[in-house]
């Protein structure tokens, strides 16, 4: 039988033990709100409806994928908590849904909220509020200033660094072009007109001989492709959404123009942009890109698009795999999965930042080959190259070399 | 006559609404104001600021409900107005370092001044016309706000980013409880204002134009000075709504006042009973929190609930919170009894 002291020296070592290992514990583990031993709370904000609701798939296709990760076990034993709003598109109604998220739920942080206007909108809270704002679904070149904004960091390859790559090539392959530019007026078209000029650098007034801006309230963009053909320009430029991408692609072939022609990624969609242009009228196009495409046939038999394919098929069913939303919903939550493996047990916001900006050649397999994440406490620009492509019979063609360009906002 | 021109000349769609009708009971009025007043101090901050919200939606539904429930003129272009008050606000506060409060009268006056200007034209229109030309102005301003030429002040399709004021005087209020607050005060104001407007020699005006005009006219009240005035008095009103809501939400961009907030605000004033004042905040917590519910119903099918729950409000209560308050005071007498 044991003896009072006994006792008590047994129960004062039980209890060292314990202050030692809890305190060893929490020295280990760090949690911020929204963060616990058993979740982490995401929060994000999507277009389910209004104007962009297309974009919504990208949305459905993240909670798709968390709930796959969830079934097998989670992220260092916690599980995805994935909150997603809908904001229709419209900033007042954005800044109440984050809002929502950081103040109500408690998000660890926001992830992926989409559009340039919406994700504007929120920018100085979030930053104030110290709350991440990670990989925003945008491709304006402001959400990599990590000296302004340390809390906010984009995914795709931002609009600048597309036309710079454009001018890089012109310069090396072309360099005695004489450039039309046609683009959209607003912050997206003049995103990339500031990359094709910062690109031509000093050599940018002399080589753009036209710069032709319209509205997207215009009904045709068919005068200005006729204005810029005067210019007898050799090098055409096309900085426009899908429509009227569309619409210069038929013009120019109309008209007789036989420029070399550059299609900006966003409208490099075969299905939405070069069939209903007409294959014959795409010839010879050049474009970038980062992602694979669904519907190119050499991408068939490669093992990262049939674990997508098998993720789709299994996991989200319900979604359209030619929709170029759902690729690139998988590859931004992979990216994140991969953050938060990074963060272990310290899932505080500031570590979720510092470990999404220590992302070293990291690839989701959906990336073209060559294409890596590297982002630094000075780089918040996760993607920052591409590959140039041709358009050829009925489908792109890559070529050349992956080429990257870093732009800050 | 043609079945279309019987319609469009038949009596007013709006009915007419005794002018003892269109306010809330003193006591009821200010058991409202107690509420206002304490729900704050026992909330979150989110809570405070989706507070904020509804009042200011409130305000707009408010000035729709003067321009439709006291003249009979029809707007689906408050958005417009909206976002010249909201503008007005945010450009007096980030490029010429104004207080925010001294926006506010600003932006009310311009947007009278607006309002009164396109009442003009509006003038030679009624019924489904006018509500079309106001609809015209709502899908242009939008496009007008992203104009070059303008872009300098207006920040283009970027939009501007407006600093939230702290709370004045060192007063221990978070920035949201200060606004609301300030918000709450503005809303009083103007509420008290309208009722009276309503009640006095104008609104009498107003309303004689709304039953019929050419009687309104035979008993000597001047329809087009009265008609231009309501509209402007109601454009008035909201650009003071849209400078709030631009400092509570902190950014004006194009994208948020769109033909999806006029439809919203013409659909708050229905929910919350045409011409029935008190109903506007009804309305306005219709407009705000019925899509949450929505979306928590269902997140892909989000706008057909929506849809239906709308359906459900017109087709079981057609004059709105109006109705709902009228049954529940019958009830209250009889129980009384």
């Amino acid at each position: 039988m044991l003896t009072t002291a006994n006792r008590l020296a047994v129960a004062s070592v039980a209890l060292t033990l314990l202050t030692v290992s809890s305190s060893g514990a929490l020295a280990q583990k760090k949690y911020d709100t929204g963060a616990t031993d058993t979740e982490i709370k995401i929060g994000n904000i999507m277009p389910y409806s209004g104007p962009a609701s297309a974009y919504g798939i990208i949305g459905k296709t993240e909670a798709a994928y968390f709930k796959k990760i969830n079934d097998a076990g989670g992220i260092n034993g916690r599980k995805i908590n994935f909150i997603s709003y809908d904001d229709a598109y419209s900033p007042p109604k954005t800044v109440e849904q984050a809002r929502k998220l950081v103040e109500s739920d408690e998000v660890l942080f926001i992830f992926n909220s989409l559009g340039t206007p919406p994700n504007s909108a929120i920018h100085k809270y979030m930053n104030s509020k110290k709350v991440p704002q990670l990989f925003v679904a945008t491709g304006a070149t402001k959400w990599n200033d990590p000296k302004e904004f340390p809390w906010t960091m984009g995914w795709q390859p931002n609009y600048q660094s597309e036309t710079q790559i454009y001018a890089k090539y012109i310069l090396k392959n072309k360099p005695d072009a004489k450039i039309a530019v046609l683009y959209q007026n607003d912050d997206y078209g003049k995103d990339y007109l500031k990359g094709l000029k910062d690109g031509l650098g000093a050599k940018a007034a002399s080589m753009i001989v036209a710069e032709e801006s319209f509205e997207t309230s215009e009904p045709t963009v068919d005068n200005h492709i006729v204005k810029l053909k005067a210019t007898n320009a050799d090098v055409f430029i096309n900085i426009s959404t899908p429509k009227f991408a569309a619409q210069a692609i038929k013009k120019i072939a109309e008209i007789g123009w036989k420029p070399m022609h550059f299609l900006n990624n966003v409208s490099a969609s075969v299905g939405s942009v070069i069939k209903p242009a007409g294959y014959e009228n795409a010839q010879d196009i050049i474009s970038a890109a980062y992602l694979k495409d669904v519907s190119d046939k050499q991408w068939d038999n490669d093992p990262g698009m049939k674990e997508f394919y098998a993720f789709m098929a299994k996991d989200f069913p319900e979604g359209d795999k030619l929709d170029g939303g759902t690729v690139t919903g998988y590859g931004v939550a992979q990216t994140l999965v991969q953050v938060l493996k990074q963060c272990g047990d310290n899932l505080t916001r500031e570590n979720v930042m510092k470990q999404a900006a220590s992302l070293k050649d990291f690839r989701t397999e959906v990336l073209l080959p060559g294409i890596k994440i590297n982002t630094g406490p000075a780089d918040f620009a996760p993607i920052s190259s591409l590959q140039l492509m041709k358009f050829k019979g009925q489908q792109w063609e890559l070529f050349g070399e992956v080429i990257s360009a870093d732009v800050g906002g | 006559m043609s079945a279309v021109e019987d319609v469009v000349t038949e009596a007013p769609a709006v009915e007419a609404v005794p002018k003892r009708a269109m306010t809330l009971g003193f006591g009821t009025s200010l058991v409202m104001l107690a509420l206002l007043l304490l729900v704050p101090l026992f909330v979150k901050n989110f809570i405070i600021f989706q507070l904020t919200m509804l009042l200011i939606y409130g305000l707009a539904v408010l000035a729709l409900n003067i321009l439709t429930g006291g003249s009979g003129q029809f707007s689906l272009g408050q958005s417009a107005f909206y976002a010249v008050g909201a503008y007005t606000s945010a450009i007096l506060m980030e490029h010429a370092d104004m207080n925010y409060a001294l926006t506010l009268p600003i932006a009310g006056i311009i947007c009278f001044a607006f309002g009164f200007l396109f009442g003009q034209p509006a003038l030679r229109l009624s019924g489904v016309y006018l509500a079309l030309a106001t609809f015209a102005l709502a899908t242009a301003m939008p496009q007008l706000l992203k104009l070059g030429f303008f872009e300098h002040w207006t920040g283009g399709v970027q939009g501007l980013v407006v600093t939230k004021p702290d709370a004045p005087f060192g007063l221990p209020m978070s920035q949201d409880m200060w606004l609301y607050y300030f918000t709450l005060a503005i809303t009083v104001g103007i509420y008290v204002a309208s009722v009276n407007l309503l009640r006095s020699r104008s609104g009498r005006a107003f309303m004689a134009i709304r039953d019929n005009e050419i009687a309104a006219s035979a008993m000597g009240v001047d329809v087009a000075l009265y008609k231009t005035l309501a509209f402007g008095v109601s454009a008035g009103i909201t650009g003071v709504a849209g400078g709030l809501g631009a400092i509570a939400v902190q950014f004006v961009a194009p994208d948020g006042y769109t033909i999806t907030l006029a439809i919203s605000l013409f659909l708050g004033m229905v929910v919350g009973g045409v011409g029935w004042l008190p109903g506007s905040i009804v309305g306005s917590a219709f407009i705000i929190f019925v899509p949450n519910i929505a979306e928590g119903i269902s997140k892909g099918l989000s706008g057909a609930v929506f849809g239906v729950l709308l359906f459900l409000v017109i087709f079981l209560v057609p004059h709105g919170a109006r109705q709902v308050a009228m049954v529940a005071q019958q009830l209250i007498g009889k129980l009384k009894k």
